[in-house]
């Protein structure tokens, strides 16, 4: 036949054209600025990371699971063969009938694709999204009949000059989304992105199970402080936003979206996406920010991005409760970026919005957000009978008290803390007036040479004291204590110390039988995992534990665990103050009231204030070491 | 012709912390200076230009700090006055008082003497600069305002009325160029031998509050004390003041 010719010159056209374009991509991506990855064990720890990680992440959602697996499999498989048949034109029915049997599966894929698409839920991206199954479509079949002659099924050359015209007409639909958009900005893109992101992420403590949640330090000496345009990212920041599938599972679990405030994590990274290739929104066919019409941001690699791709308030409403990143099937980390951004506003620009600067300033100047006098700090304990590390020196526990200590609520917090150490005989000392603010505040508002500054001042203090474990009832100086302090800890201050969370340390006082507790008698009891406790340090079970030794049966909020909704209180959030449709707090005490439940216990003085913070009549809230303070065993002598 | 503006700044002191700071009142200089002449606005400083808290004032957007170098023991007032004198300044902004140091509230008042310039206490706001004329408002008692026209060039002092200062942002200030330039080397022969201590809390007058109603009570409690029943002794011999201030130390239950 005169054109038989033209599918196989149609593949190599098409994946040609493929390469150049992800070529361009790479540029793109590379306009970022440099960071030290391991390519070559990267590349090859990639399937890995895809097979175990990123499925482990879309397992929570089976159907998408399976048929990704069918689709995206079926896809690498036939695209090889197809090669190997259609281009260098093996002729093995064996490999041809295998070709077929990997389109056959993805054929089964995409059809499920195509099924979700029929209706699907607002989180998804519609737009060049809504045509990709039908293009998957087109691939599998228009390839299976190709094929069909190799296996001998269909006689040789019985294509007509019509069939191959048709057929061809397919392979330039079907291969071009997939090799032409794969590398020129359509819907495939992520798997090209995403693929490579996987083998060079940022975080890579992140894969085989583990946990990177600290945020990484700003280098002080550095030109420009945080990131002022696109190109101020790393370069695989850059490809990790543009690894983005558009699932929207990140805004689905956003609470500043779901409370009417001008944030959406999707349309975020979209935004991302448009700064580093340059252009405008008006493309993108997903949720808006709320309150804010899509279609008016502008940006380029080299331009601002507060000026014009995307505003401040979108970046002051997050509450860094990293909600999106734990859902995020291909686990780009959206706070890192909204933080980098915060960064240079807060330390270029001087923008922090309402009490922010305030707030900053008191905390350089006093070591504490509220601006008190730094010799008050323990006040809280004059009657707690204290012993304080600048006369003990040496004890098993460090008390790390954080600035609850000037919060008359919070102080109910520690005193019942400090009973029930009390009470298990724990050697215990606080840093007293020594003590300063973690630096955790100042840092989620961008201002990391405060934060920097706190944490060398708070090392070279621990640094002069013995003690083998730091608890704190604070989930945020917990966090910073445990995964932010090492890159600050030269002289080893904190080496083989150990930092627990109150919660844990307690549970294990009762587990140990230090601690005697009487069984709980209230009413229905719910839990609140605090984002700083769970998604951060990855401690979901001791605070459960604790309830269920005094004999609570704990009535779960439909979103808990690792999918727990913040409070609204993380961030620098209430500070900031960014207004929505409704308050993040409300809606979480929605959650825990819609279980019936008559208290919910927390473990965190931030969310105690946020949940208290809501009108009334509604549960009431107590830290699980109030809880068990009032279930003390009553000793008998 | 553009006005040329200075803000006079010293290092401050958190009255929680005793920390140095930025001061309150003179960056609200700053920030007036800020308004009237933008970045053209020259900050001076008498004293160290490595001093950490010049970087919190550079850090309000300042690209550089005139640093008039001098050793603690100089006295500021002659470096300042010496500059002021070769900088044909048309405005030159200062705090009420400083937060550390003497904090006598002299300075702009010596300033205005030496340079012969008028002073405005008090100022919350710099309306308009108009010719060689400037709108000024000033800050009095439970913040009422008074519209004054004045000459330039002259001085003024910044009270805690007018607007605050921006926030200060790290990386601007990092990289401001401190400007040294030499300053006095005239000791301050009166301040060598003081030493210094934390103050006392001082007595308050006791306001006995009659109020029945809600909105007195918020009238007497936000009112400066403003004792009524004062007068004016000009013409009366310096035995007659003297008793009549021992009659109302008395009165007031100071003395017994
Ligand atoms: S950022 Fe992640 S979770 Fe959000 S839409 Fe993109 S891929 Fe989905
Ligand atoms: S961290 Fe939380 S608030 Fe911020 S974008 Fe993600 S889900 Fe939304």
């Amino acid at each position: 036949m005169v054109i038989d010719w033209l599918p196989s010159v149609l593949i190599v056209v098409l994946l040609a054209l493929g390469v150049i374009g992800a070529l361009r991509r790479v540029s793109l991506w590379r306009a970022g600025q440099p960071e030290k990855v391991n390519l070559i064990a990267g590349l090859l720890a990639m399937p890995g990371r895809y097979l175990k990680d990123l499925h482990h992440v879309v397992e929570r959602d089976k159907y998408m699971s399976r048929t990704h697996v069918a689709t995206g499999g079926g896809f690498v498989l036939s695209m090889v063969l197809v090669l190997i048949v259609h281009v260098f034109n093996v002729e093995q029915q064996i490999v041809a009938w295998a070709l077929i049997g990997a389109l056959l599966i993805m054929l089964t894929g995409a059809f499920f694709v195509f099924k979700r698409r029929l209706n699907p839920p607002e989180r998804l991206s519609k737009g060049p999204w809504m045509r990709l199954p039908k293009s998957l479509i087109i691939y599998s079949l228009t390839f299976i009949i190709l094929t069909l002659p190799a296996a001998g099924i269909l006689p040789d050359a019985s294509g007509s000059v019509l069939m191959i015209a048709v057929l061809s007409v397919g392979i330039v639909i079907g291969l071009g989304e997939l090799l032409f958009g794969m590398g020129w900005g359509g819907p495939m893109k992520h798997a090209f992105a995403g693929a490579l992101h996987l083998a060079f992420h940022r975080r890579s403590e992140r894969f085989g199970g583990g946990r990177s949640t600290g945020l990484k330090p700003v280098n002080l000496d550095g030109d420009v402080l945080g990131v002022s345009k696109p190109s101020d990212f790393k370069w695989n920041q850059l490809l990790g936003f543009d690894a983005c599938v558009q699932c929207g599972k990140c805004q689905a679990m956003c609470p500043a979206f779901a409370a009417g405030q001008p944030l959406n994590p999707k349309k975020l990274i979209q935004d991302m996406v448009v700064g580093l290739a340059g252009g405008t929104d008006a493309n993108y066919a997903g949720s808006p920010y709320p309150g804010k019409e899509v279609g008016n941001a502008k940006g380029g690699p080299n331009e601002i991005i507060t000026a014009g791709l995307v505003s401040q308030e979108t970046l002051w409403s997050c509450t860094t409760c990293r909600a999106c990143v734990e859902e995020c099937p291909m686990m780009i980390e959206h706070v890192d970026a909204i933080v980098d951004m915060r960064r240079f506003l807060t330390m270029e620009k001087g923008e922090t919005p309402n009490k922010g600067s305030e707030v900053l300033e008191n905390i350089i100047a006093t070591d504490n957000p509220g601006g008190y006098a730094p010799g008050s700090r323990t006040n809280w304990a004059a009657d707690q009978n204290l012993a304080v590390m600048k006369e003990k020196k040496e004890a098993d526990v460090l008390f790390w008290v954080s600035d609850g200590a000037f919060d008359m609520r919070s102080q109910r917090i520690l005193r019942a803390f400090v009973k029930l150490m009390k009470h298990a005989n724990v050697d215990v000392a606080i840093l007293g007036d020594e003590e300063r603010d973690s630096g955790d505040v100042a840092r989620r508002l961008g201002d990391d040479a405060t934060f920097q500054s706190l944490a060398q001042r708070n090392l070279a203090t621990l640094g002069q004291y013995k003690f083998k474990k730091i608890v704190t009832t604070d989930p945020h100086a917990y966090h910073c204590l445990r995964n932010e302090y090492a890159d600050f800890d030269k002289e080893g201050a904190l080496e083989g110390v150990e930092v627990l969370h109150h919660t844990t340390f307690l549970n294990q006082l009762v587990q140990s039988g230090a601690l005697k507790l009487d069984a709980f008698k209230g009413g229905k009891v719910t839990y609140h995992d605090p984002c700083y406790l769970g998604r951060y340090n990855g401690e979901y079970e001791a605070p459960r534990e604790l309830l269920r030794s005094l004999g609570i049966e704990i009535a779960e909020m439909e979103r808990s665990g690792f999918r727990s909704r913040c409070c609204g209180g993380g961030g620098g959030a209430p500070i900031t103050d960014i207004p929505g449709e409704r308050r993040i707090a409300d809606m979480r005490m929605e959650d825990a009231s819609t279980t019936g439940a008559e208290l919910v216990a927390v473990g965190c003085q931030q969310c105690t204030a946020m949940l208290e913070g809501v009108v009334e009549p509604r549960p009431v809230v107590k830290d699980i070491s109030e809880i068990l303070v009032d279930q003390l065993a009553e000793e008998v002598h | 012709m553009p006005h040329k503006v200075i803000s006079l700044i010293s290092v401050g002191r958190h009255p929680q912390s005793g920390r140095s700071r930025r001061a309150d009142q003179d960056s609200r200089a700053v920030e007036l200076g800020l308004k009237l002449a933008g970045t053209d606005l020259d900050v001076v400083h008498a004293g160290s230009s490595q001093e950490p808290v010049l970087r919190q004032y550079a850090g309000m957007g300042l690209p550089k700090v005139t640093v008039l170098e001098q050793d603690e023991s100089a006295d500021a007032l002659v470096s300042i006055a010496d500059y002021l004198k070769s900088e044909k300044a048309d405005i030159v902004l200062t705090g009420v008082r400083a937060e550390s140091g003497e904090s006598s509230g002299m300075t702009p008042y010596i300033l205005s003497e030496q340079l012969g310039w008028p002073i405005v206490a008090r100022v919350a706001d710099i309306v308009e600069i108009k010719g060689d004329e400037a709108q000024v408002l000033l800050a009095l008692p439970r913040g009422q305002r008074r519209q004054v026209t004045v000459k330039l060039p002259f001085i003024a002092s910044i009270d805690n009325a007018a607007e605050a200062a921006r926030q200060s942002a790290f990386g601007p200030g990092l990289r401001a160029k401190m400007d040294s330039q030499n300053g006095s080397t005239v000791e301050d022969s009166v301040r060598v031998d003081w030493s210094e201590a934390p103050a006392k809390a001082r007595p308050k007058r006791l306001k006995i509050v009659k109020a029945k109603t809600a909105a007195d009570r918020f009238k007497a409690a936000t009112a400066k004390p403003q004792g009524g029943s004062g007068k004016v002794m000009k013409n009366e011999s310096a035995q007659e003041q003297a008793q009549a201030i021992f009659d109302l130390l008395i009165e007031e239950k100071v003395i017994r």
